[in-house]
């Protein structure tokens, strides 16, 4: 005898993943204040750059973005189109 | 607004026994292909010496346009600015669809990776055509040759990465507006409210950032990495031809 029906736990723990996949963007957050941060640094030491290197900036911050981006789909699959309730 | 049970795009048209089917994807990037063409040509109708207008407007895209790819691959590159400009402008419109309540149109992985597999042909069609053939096989296989391997791997995530990073953003943009809209619905109803009050004004800030500045910044970005790619694969030719 079983408390929860087999499809109900897959389910759960989909979620979980879904939910342990918010963790990518801790790194993410990381990455990006940390670019932010030296392109003030250096806007604030050479104000004449300010276009290269916002530009700079924001091509760095969309490649380390993709990481996050990756959990995220990851994420959506888990939630939106479950493949492991199929499995069953 | 988008709903949340179905987050595919809904199919608008089908064909015979319904296997050939039209989605909203297709549908609305014909309207936009079709606003860009119409746009262009009735902003080059009758073109003067001394512009004026709607001619002001269009040469300052146009030259803003050559000025970004020349700035970022170099004078000799001006050649692949008419692409650029119209994937940026295409981009453009695409994303911010959500700003008129439709589904934009890069909210599909089809789409997105349609654009990044364009890329990755121009990327190796112009590394050959700088190259050779020869030269290109010795460039993926530098400075040793078990590097082909991880090369070869590089340039097949390259549009991988391209196609899913413009998607993920834009889909969690879709997600988010729709979960705000559907919040505030259940919030008004339970409010009892005649007129849906709280969507009208709250969403405001959410759909500033998720449908005008998230669509220019992903424009920007799978625009400018496209640029980066090509230009990476033919700028080592150039350095080799100086030795």
């Amino acid at each position: 005898m079983s408390l929860v029906t087999p499809e109900a736990f897959v389910l759960g723990m989909s979620a979980l993943g879904a939910a342990c996949t918010g963790l990518a963007a801790v790194g993410i957050g990381l990455g990006q204040g940390f670019a932010a941060g030296k392109a003030v640094e250096g806007v604030a030491r050479q104000p004449e750059a300010q276009g290269d290197i916002l530009k700079t900036m924001v091509v760095g911050q969309a490649v380390a973005e993709t990481t996050g981006i990756f959990a995220f789909i990851v994420s959506v699959a888990l939630i939106f189109i479950n493949p492991l309730v199929g499995m069953l | 607004m988008h709903d949340l049970s179905n987050l595919g795009p809904r199919i608008i048209m089908s064909f015979g026994d319904g296997s050939v089917y039209i989605t909203e994807t297709v549908f609305f990037g014909m309207i936009v292909g079709a606003i860009l063409i119409i746009l262009a040509l009735w902003s080059t109708h009758r073109m003067e010496k001394y512009p004026k207008g709607k001619q002001v407007v269009a040469e300052f895209i146009v030259e803003a346009i050559y000025k970004m790819t020349t700035g970022t691959m170099g004078k000799s590159c001006s050649n692949f600015a008419p692409y650029i400009g119209t994937l940026f402008i295409f981009l453009l419109l695409g994303n911010a669809l959500g700003l008129f309540g439709f589904r934009p149109v890069t909210a599909d992985v089809n789409m997105t990776f349609a654009l990044a597999l364009i890329t990755f042909i121009l990327i190796h069609y112009n590394s050959v055509k700088s190259m050779g053939w020869k030269g290109k096989l010795k460039h993926m296989a530098s400075p040793y040759p078990f590097m082909f391997l991880l090369s070869l791997i590089e340039s097949i995530s390259k549009p991988i990465s391209l196609g899913f990073r413009l998607f993920g953003n834009i889909l969690g943009g879709v997600i988010v507006m729709a979960l705000v809209f559907t919040g505030l619905g259940a919030a008004s109803d339970a409010l009892h409210l005649p007129i849906p009050l709280l969507q009208a004004v709250i969403p405001l800030p959410v759909n500033a950032f998720f449908d005008i500045f998230e669509p220019v910044v992903q424009a920007y970005i799978f625009t400018m990495l496209t640029m980066i790619f090509i230009s990476l694969e033919m700028a080592v030719h150039s350095d080799n031809e100086d030795h």
